[in-house]
């Protein structure tokens, strides 16, 4: 069983022989000829580029890829010598997204779940509870706490804690701390080494960002494409963190690895934003949802310039970019463009202008693409802003392709844009924005969740975006990503 | 030196346990008796068509919920759109319902009667003595602890009750998501025309994000061990006590009573029968 005689948790060992999985909608293996061994008490980083079979591998090992209407296995894929779909409760996994791992109302109920589903005694079950919230820094927390107003961090803690209690030997993290802000990076991070240090896990994790995990891992394995002609994915590197980052270090980072001391080329403005003409600005504003979450606020922003609003979680700066895009009402005071930029027989107030003036003026990328994602193709939803403001079919289409072709995007043109992955996504939702021209571009988040590759595309987009003359605002807690744009840094903060 | 921006602090959230029902008698009972409870009360009510037995248990309704610690006013208050039905039913009844003795007034295929006009306030009494009780049993109930009666106590299938109560929370993601879609549609340039066709093509968005949505939750929740074959246990226990007994009781009587009244009076008026 998962535990031994003492009580405590027995790392769990994996071996994969042979193991290949087929989407049962592909053509294509997602994996095939896939050979690994990892000893129990291993902790091993699996890196790879996007779409190269990180999560099919994660979920292959928590076996939770599905039965054979859902897809095709070869070779076999075990834990401790039983098939992975047959070990449940052997592997617990952590995903990315916060928001959909938290299943009960109380976060006690919620860490139960799983002993629940193993149908463990009520009296285990609760002395697991208190041990695993205990571990990932939650113990503070009663177990009839709300899981509805929990962070980010807190969160995937609680995923954590819930799936520590099921005293699983293998732990498997699927990019835990890709949505999370840095503080939330931090916590997750000290929660899983606390873990590993009680509890002698066996650990897989993913995760682009190499050198938040660096200190806790001792082995990397590499998942891509071993045929150049093929589409099929295997192991191309497996080794000490060390042998596989000397060897693969160009190959990793082209694959959208944060590879560690890696120098980031600079995307500083050629001058400086200073003298440039005010295009948007807050003029005694007051922002919020139904209560003022800022008051009295005087800001400008300028021409071929990035503007970056930093700050802790929750403070309202979502909030706030909402209000500057003309989508939320001001509380009190105004958000003013320069006369300039004014349509015509308007206020300058832009709630008030109709959806369609916003388009060349003020354009917004939310955080979530899937949001913003309206049209059954990619070259169509690209094409929306251009088409609304009343340009020809031709023209309309011409601004769209040239569009994907810069985007990287071009043979995606007939696909479903929900098909797209997560950085394809990301990069779309950019595209249909900037299709319109906007001379105000604003951003929520451009780039949480992203590998190195999309992150330096967006680099790229939002400083072409700003050197060819329009004012940038961006949300973000990325500081590296502030550096390399030598952005103008505005804190939210909280007033004492 | 770095521009601030400053905001109001957050408020010291109290994460207090909310109450599960505003009658401290309520909040005792066991989830899946207020349902059983509410049944007791309104399914004899159907039997007769009269003023006597709604108001009589009515009225005592609303006394034994003042004892049990909600006062008639907050009963109003909270019951709002039940007395919105029943004037609704009032005025239709009345002025639509079958013609019997003295017609007081006449307009077209409208008729109030002496007898519409008894029908009309006998059904408004009815459709409030129904309703009342069920909406205040209902108040602050926790989805949670329902669920654990219906497996426990009523043992409907484990799998299907926290698997919708698992559903549940997402309604809050979806509210989230749907005033998101609509920003983002204004920011594109697609808020302005028909708001009736906007509402269509936004739905339609919800419902892709709500199913990418039920996906990963319903993933994450098979990575904990749900839906396999293995039983289940429960980590915590939902039976039926005492004072549960005493409230299927007291939910039983009152109808009675009310309906005694009713046919002693002389009141008593078949529902199925005209």
């Amino acid at each position: 069983m998962t535990t031994d005689e003492a009580g405590a948790v027995v790392a769990a060992g994996v071996k994969a022989v042979d193991w290949g999985w087929r989407h049962a909608s592909r053509k294509d293996f997602a994996l095939r000829h896939v050979d690994f061994e990892i000893r129990p008490g291993e902790r091993v980083l699996l890196l790879g580029a996007s779409g190269a079979g990180k999560s099919t591998l994660m979920a292959g090992l928590a076996g939770v890829l599905g039965g054979d209407d859902e897809g095709e296995q070869e070779g076999s894929l075990r834990i401790d010598g039983i098939d992975s779909r047959a070990a449940r409760g052997r592997s617990g996994l952590v995903m990315q997204d916060p928001d959909a791992q938290t299943i009960l109302e109380r976060a006690g109920d919620d860490t139960a779940f799983g002993c629940e589903n193993l149908g463990l005694g009520r009296d285990v079950i609760w002395k697991r509870v208190r041990e695993s919230l205990d571990v990932v820094g939650l113990g503070y927390m009663r177990t009839d706490h709300s899981t509805r107003r929990l962070s980010g961090g807190q969160r995937q803690r609680l995923a954590l804690a819930g799936v520590l209690a099921m005293h699983p030997g293998l732990l498997l993290l699927d990019e835990p701390t890709a949505n999370l802000d840095p503080e939330g990076v931090q916590e997750v991070h000290d929660a899983v080494r606390q873990v590993l240090e009680q509890g002698h896990e066996t650990l897989v994790v993913v995760e682009h960002h190499i050198d938040v995990w660096l200190d806790l891992v001792d082995r990397v394995i590499v998942l891509g494409r071993p045929n150049d002609d093929s589409y099929e994915g295997g192991v191309i590197a497996d080794g000490t963190p060390e042998e596989v980052f000397s060897v693969m270090g160009d190959v990793l980072a082209e694959g959208g690895a944060w590879v560690p001391g890696r120098e980031i080329a600079s995307h500083a403005p050629t001058r400086s934003g200073h003298g440039r003409d005010v295009v948007l600005y807050a003029d005694d504003l007051s922002f919020g949802r139904s209560f003022p979450l800022g008051e009295h606020i005087n800001v400008r922003f300028h021409a071929g310039e990035v503007a970056a609003l930093t700050g802790r979680n929750g403070v309202g700066k979502s909030t706030l970019a909402l209000t500057l895009a003309g989508l939320l009402k001001p509380i009190a005071g105004h958000v003013r463009v320069a006369d300039s930029m004014m349509p015509a027989r308007r206020e300058n107030d832009p709630f008030t202008w109709k959806s369609r003036d916003l388009l060349g003026r003020i354009g917004m990328v939310f955080q979530e693409p899937e949001h913003q994602f309206v049209a059954s193709n990619v070259r169509d939803e690209v094409a929306i802003g251009p088409k609304s403001m009343g340009k020809s079919d031709e023209e309309t289409y011409a601004i769209a392709d040239g569009m994907l072709e810069r985007m990287n995007l071009k043979r995606f043109a007939p696909a479903n844009p929900f098909t797209l992955s997560g950085g394809e996504k990301r990069r779309l939702s950019v595209a249909s924005m900037l299709a319109a021209a906007p001379k105000v571009i604003i951003m929520d988040e451009p780039t949480f969740g992203q590998d190195f590759t999309t992150w330096t595309e967006m680099v790229e987009l939002i400083a072409s975006a700003r050197d060819a003359g329009s004012a940038v605002i961006m949300v973000t807690h990325d500081e590296t990503l502030i550096k390399t744009l030598d952005a103008r840094r505005i804190v939210v903060s909280e007033e004492e | 030196m770095t521009e601030t921006i400053g905001v109001v602090p957050h408020k010291e959230r109290h994460d207090e346990p909310r109450a599960t029902s505003p009658s401290w008698f309520i909040a005792k009972l066991n989830p899946v008796s207020r349902f059983i409870g509410a049944m007791l009360l309104c399914v004899p009510m159907f039997l007769s068509l009269d003023v006597v037995s709604a108001s009589t248990a009515l009225l005592i309704d609303f006394a034994l919920l003042w004892i049990g610690g909600v006062n008639p006013l907050m009963v109003l208050r909270r019951t709002w759109m039940v007395w919105i039905a029943a004037v609704g039913s009032f005025v239709s009844v009345t002025l639509y319902g079958t013609a019997s003795g003295a017609i007081l007034f006449r307009f077209g295929l409208m008729a109030v009667s002496e007898g519409s006009l008894y029908a009309g306030a006998a059904t408004f009494l009815r459709v409030a003595a129904i309703a009342v009780p069920g909406v205040i049993f209902a108040l602050g109930l926790d989805p949670t602890d329902l669920a654990d009666g219906l497996v426990q106590i009523l043992h409907l299938p484990s799998k299907f009750v926290y698997g919708g109560l698992a559903g549940m929370r997402m309604v809050t993601l979806l509210q989230d998501d749907w005033r998101a879609l609509g920003l983002s549609r204004r920011s594109r340039g697609l808020g302005d025309g028909s708001a009736i066709r906007r509402v269509f093509m936004q739905a339609f968005s919800l419902l892709v994000v709500s199913i990418r949505r039920g996906t990963k939750l319903a993933t994450a929740m098979e990575a904990r061990g749900f839906g396999g074959d293995a039983p289940r246990s429960q980590a915590r226990t939902s039976r039926l006590h005492g004072v549960d007994w005493l409230f299927y009781l007291i939910c039983m009587a009152i109808p009675a009573v009310a309906l005694l009244l009713a046919y002693r009076t002389g009141y008593w008026h078949w529902s199925f029968r005209n």
